[in-house]
């Protein structure tokens, strides 16, 4: 059993949500970034999602993108987050890591170097956001072969036989995109996310996370209400920006926000409980 | 290089590109966010579906004749032919088309298609601005509301064709991002049709991005090569003994080539910006001097660095300054089908004033990359042989640039 599936049936069993916060690996240093890594999860995280930086990030909104080009602009790249990620791994053994980021840096590096060197580093999921199933055969394939899960975004326009498609390669779990747009957009409707969960559910097993669009405790807590995960990343890049300056604060602010979202989680987590005994 | 009988039967077999995937071979496909995936594949079926619909194309074929002016004339510049010394050049002038450049036959396939599919918002990027004008040229026409995206560096450049979008009513977003030129300005077109996916239609400008993309900017500029080969036929009696086109995105060169690509006897000469020179780096030829990656929703050649970043590009003429190619010229180079060759922001403006001398016709700073190669080409044939060079926009946008180059202007 995978990290990621043995930290999902843990949370399960004791009735809890997951919380994932999203950084971008070396924003605004990669020492900050580790720092910040055993930071979040003293305050609270329950897996850690790592953004590698990409010069096209399509899928990000402006928060995530400025925090892609800060790590680029002190020399990142994805040999150093596969480093971040082992030194990490050497003192944390049981946060799972997923990285986040686009197809081309694994292109360059070669998919059998990389599902390698992410395995021995310690990472446990990718979610290659430019990699549909269509396109991912080789790709899935060589991760599969290293034990690397392969987590797949969902999207609010994802049709019932491309949900059942991405069930049939995803592993670990499955990432709703909670709004249509760009990381760090829009506002989030509840009541839709709920709707689409249960659709989801009917097709893949796996546990679902939701993310895009959760800004702060209020929503985090209503989406935990119905997910299995709440994924929090531009809200959290905002806020590292914004110390950009001052990198040493940077862990404890973020620490201190993360308990915040940690709280809400487990209000609503206590709220269920109630609800439906077990 | 020889073709023989037997490439040319695999490659007539095998030319009936892309696949259902959109591949061009390895190259082609759709490397998008999962949000982009059923929107994608609606605009593949509505495409499919009206470019067999006779109503649609007789829509496409009398918009392109009265309101485009096509079929663009086809010119023997003999002048030009003769100080070069050796092959009879021709110009297919798309350059006279309404809005300067081949680029409206594009705009204008891709906006009616996104009437009938009841989108009503227009969004596209641009670099030189020739794709934006033209966007918001038929976004006018229609009523269509209209947003180009354009970096900032291209915004400061190509000033005249921001304030011609504006006249047309589109709102120009300056793009601040990354190295402030097309490809930026194509990233923040995909973020905003991602989040705007209901109501509105991308126009991609050229012959890159993820499928369909590629396969219909191709066959609505298809036209160019249509026209051309039929012009030269009854004009020479015979088909050209070279194409010649520049290269960016390449959907310029795509349109003239596609429809002469069974023609073995007719090479194909795809031209990229050389910029200060291959070994300067400062260039934007990712056919000649990149490597096959993936952007931009598909794979090609590209130009990036050791760790797969993509890297900024440099080209005197906005239009090619594009670190990816369309994923068709990579496929035509693999195949050898096609030769691509670079030409450098000095040759291109040699070209520039050799033409507008000689022949009173004053070419984009794009199309004066494949005049410079058509420089080198001629005088090693023969003046019985021909060169069809695509002669794909008019340079009013460039004086400003051409005239700073020359010292002229501050």
């Amino acid at each position: 059993m995978s990290r990621i599936a043995r930290r999902f049936e843990q949370l399960r069993a004791e009735g809890r949500t997951a919380l994932i916060p999203f950084v971008t690996a070396g924003d605004p240093n990669p020492a900050t970034t580790l720092e910040l890594m055993r930071a979040m999860v003293a305050a609270g995280a329950d897996l850690i999602e790592l953004g590698v930086p990409f010069s096209d990030p399509i899928a990000d909104g402006p928060v995530i993108q400025r925090a892609t080009e800060r790590a680029l602009a002190g020399g990142m790249s994805l040999d150093g987050v596969l480093a971040l990620v082992r030194t990490f791994r050497a003192e944390d053994r049981h946060t799972p890591v997923v990285l986040m980021g686009y197809l081309n840096p694994i292109e360059v590096m070669g998919y059998e170097s990389f599902a390698a060197a992410a395995r021995d580093a310690g990472v446990d999921g990718a979610l290659i956001v430019d990699v549909p199933p269509e396109e991912g055969h080789g790709l899935v394939a060589t991760l599969k072969e290293h034990g690397i899960d392969l987590v797949y975004l969902l999207a609010p326009t994802s049709t019932e036989s491309r949900i059942a498609r991405i069930g049939e390669v995803a592993s670990g779990f499955v990432y709703y995109v909670s709004v249509k747009g760009v990381t760090g957009a829009g506002h989030l409707d509840t009541g839709a996310v709920a709707e689409r969960l249960a659709a989801i559910r009917k097709c893949i097993a796996l546990p679902v996370g939701v993310g895009f669009g959760i800004k702060d405790a209020e929503t985090a807590g209503r989406v935990a209400a119905v997910a299995d995960a709440v994924i929090v990343g531009s809200a959290i890049v905002e806020r590292i920006e914004a110390l950009a300056a001052d990198a040493p604060s940077i862990p404890g602010a973020i620490g201190d926000f993360l308990s915040t979202l940690r709280a809400a989680l487990d209000a609503s987590d206590a709220r269920l409980a109630e609800e439906e005994p077990a | 290089m020889a073709i023989t009988a037997d490439d040319l039967r695999a490659q007539r077999a095998a030319y009936d590109l892309p696949d259902a995937g959109g591949h061009f071979g390895p190259y082609g496909g759709i490397f998008v966010p999962e949000t982009l995936m059923h929107p994608l594949e609606e605009l593949r079926e509505a495409y499919e579906r009206f470019r067999a619909d006779p109503d649609f194309l007789a829509e496409l074929d009398a918009d392109l004749r009265d309101y485009v002016g096509r079929p663009s004339p086809l010119y023997h510049a003999a002048r030009w032919s003769r100080e070069l010394g050796g092959a009879q050049i021709y110009l297919k002038r798309e350059d006279l088309n309404h809005t300067g450049a081949h680029k409206v036959n594009n705009t204008i396939g891709q906006a009616l298609l996104a009437r009938r599919m009841g989108k009503r918002r227009i969004i596209a990027e641009t670099g030189a601005g020739q794709h934006g004008v033209a966007t918001a040229t038929v976004a006018a026409r229609l009523g269509l509301t209209c947003v180009v995206y354009m970096g900032e560096v291209d915004v400061a450049r190509q000033e005249a064709n921001v304030y011609r979008m504006k006249l047309l009513g589109a709102e120009v977003v300056p793009v601040r991002s990354g190295s402030r030129t097309l490809k930026d300005a194509l990233n923040e077109a995909m973020r905003d049709w991602v989040t705007n996916i209901d109501d509105t239609f991308y126009i991609i400008g050229t012959v890159a991005g993820p499928h369909p993309y590629p396969m219909m900017v191709r066959d609505f500029q298809t036209v160019i090569g249509r026209e051309a080969r039929a012009q030269m036929l009854e004009r020479t009696g015979r088909l050209p003994d070279a194409l010649v086109a520049c290269v960016g995105g390449g959907s310029n060169a795509i349109g003239l080539f596609h429809p002469f690509i069974e023609d073995a006897e007719v090479a194909i000469i795809g031209v990229e910006a050389a910029g200060e020179g291959l070994a300067s780096g400062h260039h934007a030829a990712p056919l000649c001097a990149g490597k096959p990656g993936v952007l931009h929703g598909n794979r090609t050649y590209l130009m990036e660095d050791a760790h797969g970043q993509i890297v900024e590009t440099h080209s005197i003429s906005a239009g090619l300054d594009y670190p990816g190619v369309g994923p068709e010229h990579a496929w035509l180079k693999d195949s050898g089908r096609a030769r691509y060759v670079s030409v450098t922001d000095d040759e291109a403006l040699a070209a520039f004033h050799h033409l507008t001398r000689t022949e009173g016709i004053i070419p984009a700073l794009e199309s004066s990359h494949a005049l410079a190669e058509a420089h080198k080409l001629a005088p090693t044939l023969s003046p019985e042989q021909s060169i069809l060079i695509n002669l794909s926009g008019r340079g009013d946008k460039d004086m400003h640039t051409v005239a700073q180059h020359d010292g002229w202007a501050a």
